[in-house]
């Protein structure tokens, strides 16, 4: 019988003690480290793209959502520091199921889901992500790809997995 | 009865009505609110805050939400049963609070132009409360009753097996806790020597009734929770989780009204409470100031002893588990009871050696 009056206590003891609401959308929660968020495509430090257009993405993915399409580089338009890079990139974000396979795929690290999870679209189109949304934008100071190298620096077709070259 | 008498009854009775139904309706909104934030701190979250600054419109936003609902009525149901059980429920949580008094009786005198044509009295002695009729107990024992036949008639008119038990269930419920509601309602009239509110409040000046009759007290509290079907005795209400419940084939305005009848009743079972047991209006400083001044103050300690046992009855919902049916029969009727009778044989016994 007491316990009934003790647990009477306990609540109005809650009652005085700080919410723990959070007021979405004023106030947001951080992400944490390896939250599965949407995809961006990353780029090395200077400025190349780090998709070499395998689709190794696309042939992991379970859902079937990313569709790749390859071209050629030259050394007078470089994408990419390997032998191919994706003209066409697009992810169906209705048929993406946030898994991450395709980030633990890819074999140069572009691919990556980040921590973004405001995803709310208002028509089938719309929900197809291509690659200019996805890409993220070169760094500070150096060129937007397409880029014009010198010949002979970019021998290899899959690029060494480091970030900058 | 002269005409002259009848027709200042008359107006000061409407008068009176009309203000009751509106507060009781906007306090009916404003619980639906208090309830859902009181709870919800006491859950260390906080409550509705969107439709307005502290979700003060949020009553307003359910409320257009239920008018615009569609209103269905089953196929093979009782038509006329169907739509008349929810008003029968609403109509004696409304009429209840008649006869309880909210304030000492204050003096109105109205302007000398306004009587002057008609040569009637300019001063008034005007009661505080609907009707103060002598055998007030009595009519909120009866009006309380057949707020059950409402309950019994939406689960039977549902055409639904499990209305059906459901709303046997809750009538069953409200019937085994009437016994002991009116059973502990003897006590103070006991004490007072006769069954109007207003001479019960006013017999409590000395010492208000729950320090005389505690048991008699705690035993009308915990049924009058029953009686309104709220928590931890809240079988009907939570039913919907369970099997069904006497108004799952209700929709939009009905089960509006429903709800209303709810929080109406638990309202005006505070405001009996507090007239029964905690002195009604009395407080300091009744006596020692003007007559209107005594009225509004007298309603202001009435509030705010209603408010504290509505804040109860929300604290209870948001601390204790429900009962399971066959425990709350048992302590219906083995427990609270015997406890009922007890308190009336001993104030009984103090009565006549006090006398």
């Amino acid at each position: 019988m007491f316990e009934l009056v003790k647990g009477m206590g306990t609540t109005l003891k809650y009652m005085f003690e700080e919410p723990v609401t959070i007021q979405y959308p004023e106030q947001k929660r951080e992400v944490r480290e390896r939250y599965k968020g949407r995809h961006e495509l990353k780029r090395y430090d200077n400025g190349l793209e780090k998709c070499i257009g395998c689709s190794l993405c696309a042939a992991a993915c379970p859902a079937d959502a990313i569709f790749v399409e390859a071209a050629e580089n030259t050394d007078d338009q470089r994408y990419s520091p390997g032998e191919r890079y994706a003209r066409v990139y697009e992810i169906n974000y209705l048929r993406c199921i946030f898994c991450g396979y395709c980030e633990d795929a890819c074999p140069t690290e572009a691919i990556v889901l980040e921590g973004h999870y405001e995803l709310s679209y208002t028509s089938r189109r719309e929900a197809i992500f291509t690659k200019d949304q996805l890409i993220v934008p070169s760094p500070e100071g150096k060129p937007d790809t397409p880029q014009k190298v010198v010949p002979g620096v970019f021998t290899r077709s899959v690029p060494e997995m480091k970030d900058s070259l | 009865m002269e005409l002259k008498t009848l027709i200042e009854v008359g107006i000061a009775a409407l008068i009176k009505s009309g203000l009751l139904i509106g507060v009781l309706l906007t306090s009916f909104a404003y619980m639906t609110l208090a309830e859902r934030k009181v709870v919800a701190w006491m859950q260390v979250r906080i409550g509705p805050n969107r439709a307005g600054p502290f979700g003060f419109f949020q009553p307003v936003a359910d409320g257009i939400k239920l008018f615009l609902k569609e209103e269905l009525i089953p196929a093979e149901a009782d038509r006329v049963l169907f739509i008349l059980a929810p008003i029968i429920t609403v109509i004696p949580a409304l009429v209840i609070l008649a006869v309880v008094p909210f304030g000492p009786a204050i003096d109105i005198c109205l302007p000398a132009t306004l009587t002057v044509p008609f040569e009637w009295g300019a001063c008034y002695k005007v009661p505080l409360a609907v009707s103060d009729v002598n055998v007030g107990i009595l009519f909120i024992t009866s009006v309380a009753s057949v707020a059950v036949y409402g309950i019994v008639l939406a689960g039977w008119s549902s055409n639904n097996k499990y209305a059906l038990l459901g709303g046997m269930r809750s009538s069953a419920q409200m019937v085994s806790y009437e016994i002991s509601m009116g059973l502990a309602m003897v006590g103070p009239v006991l004490v007072a020597g006769s069954m109007s509110l207003q001479a019960i409040t006013l017999s409590q000046e000395k010492l208000w009734n729950v320090v005389t009759q505690p048991i008699g007290a705690m035993v009308f509290l915990l049924a009058v929770l029953a009686e309104v079907n709220r928590a931890p005795f809240d079988m009907p209400e939570a039913e919907q989780e369970l099997t069904a419940g006497y108004h799952t084939e209700y929709s939009g305005m009905k089960f509006a009204l429903f709800f209303m009848a709810e929080y109406i009743k638990m309202v005006a079972v505070s405001a009996i409470a507090t007239a029964l047991f905690f002195g009604g209006y009395l407080g300091p400083f009744l006596n020692d100031v003007p007559s209107w001044l005594a009225g509004i103050l007298g309603v202001i300690y009435f509030s705010a002893k209603t408010i504290f046992f509505l804040f109860c009855m929300l604290w209870i919902r948001a601390t204790l588990p429900r009962l399971r049916y066959d425990q709350l029969m048992r302590f219906g009727w083995k427990v609270m009871l015997p406890l009922a009778l007890a308190s009336i044989v001993i104030t009984a016994v103090f009565m006549a050696i006090a006398g």
